[in-house]
């Protein structure tokens, strides 16, 4: 794990949800944690370099902000790597797993609606040459994230 | 409670959709992040924390701030735990592990038969996996679910891990490529 010091720890463990929306939101974090803005803009910058940081805004609940579609694909081990650069290439796809079961690769694809996600699932589902199992969401009961990260555990793994 | 498509986004203007698919790319990081985004779909300031605001108040937004990598940071025991529940239990169980803390995820999801035949799914998070799979038998006992059938699908690698976009690609006029996970 990359090292974090206390002050990134901090600003993860507080900002996870919940950022101020005022004109300039990273000075009214730095207030609250008791550092300038420049510095908070610079871990910012820095976790995001860090591949640790994905970004910093709004997550949309994809059921309302368009289409969405869990799906998975069963190919042989050997063949894994291929099919997955094949699936990531696809710029809808934005999460792409692989998973120990006989449906080895799990992906998420999204889209602006339906027509559009299933047309672009066909076109992939041929590229592959392999059923697609489709997953769509039908209920979701906890759909969020940010949940707290285990430093201690972290520490002790 | 089914999945209602595209509802939200109907009455949206051309600008605000534009503000949408910056947004799914990330705030920017300077001292006025949203006068940034102001000037680069022609809103004012303060209209766009005023759309911003109503989307949080929609639900469009669930939640805003850091948006971080559990791999990076080393939560890397990633379980996908699929449920076979009959079907009118599946709501109800839904629920309640949903209200397990450990539950980072839960949906409920169609059956494929003969294939697929889960219709339950959560996620637990977590550094390892054997803390993952205690946390696990922990929350069958507790829910008493021995005889439900799950199986639990570890990650093996993750190939690509980003925001959703949901937006068509042109419309932000981001010319980043999808970075690898």
């Amino acid at each position: 794990m990359a090292a974090l010091d206390s002050l990134d720890r901090r600003l993860i463990d507080a900002y996870q949800r919940g950022l101020p929306l005022v004109a300039a939101p990273y000075a009214a974090m730095a207030e609250q944690l008791g550092v300038s803005e420049s510095e908070v803009v610079e871990r910012l910058q820095r976790l995001q370099a860090l591949d640790v940081l994905s970004r910093v805004g709004p997550v949309f609940d994809h059921a309302r902000a368009g289409a969405s579609l869990l799906a998975a694909v069963s190919v042989p081990e050997t063949e894994r790597d291929e099919a997955a650069a094949m699936i990531s290439r696809c710029p809808e796809v934005n999460h792409n797993y692989a998973r120990e079961h006989r449906y080895n690769l799990w992906f998420v694809m999204t889209a602006a609606d339906e027509t559009q996600l299933g047309v672009r699932l066909d076109t992939l589902e041929a590229e592959l040459g392999r059923p697609l199992l489709r997953l769509p969401m039908l209920e979701g009961f906890h759909i969020d994230l940010g949940f707290p990260i285990p430093w201690a555990e972290l520490e002790s793994s | 409670m089914s999945t209602p498509v595209s509802i939200a986004v109907l009455d949206e203007t051309h600008d605000e959709h534009r503000l949408r698919a910056l947004l799914e790319r990330g705030l920017p990081l300077t001292s006025r992040p949203w006068h940034s985004l102001a000037e680069q779909c022609g809103m004012s300031e303060a209209d766009v924390m005023a759309c911003v605001r109503r989307w949080q108040a929609e639900g469009l937004i669930k939640r805003m701030g850091l948006v971080v990598k559990h791999h990076a940071l080393g939560v890397r025991a990633n379980a996908m735990v699929v449920w076979d529940v009959p079907d009118d239990a599946v709501s109800e169980l839904g629920q309640r592990l949903a209200a397990e803390p450990a539950v980072t995820l839960c949906y409920r999801r169609p059956r494929r038969l003969p294939d697929w035949p889960y219709n339950l799914f959560c996620m637990i998070h977590g550094t390892r996996r054997d803390r993952v799979l205690a946390v696990l038998g922990g929350i069958v006992e507790r829910q008493a679910l021995q005889a439900i059938p799950h199986r639990v699908l570890f990650s093996l690698k993750a190939y690509k891990q980003r925001g959703g976009r949901y937006t068509r690609e042109d419309d932000s006029h981001d010319r980043r490529t999808p970075q690898p996970a």
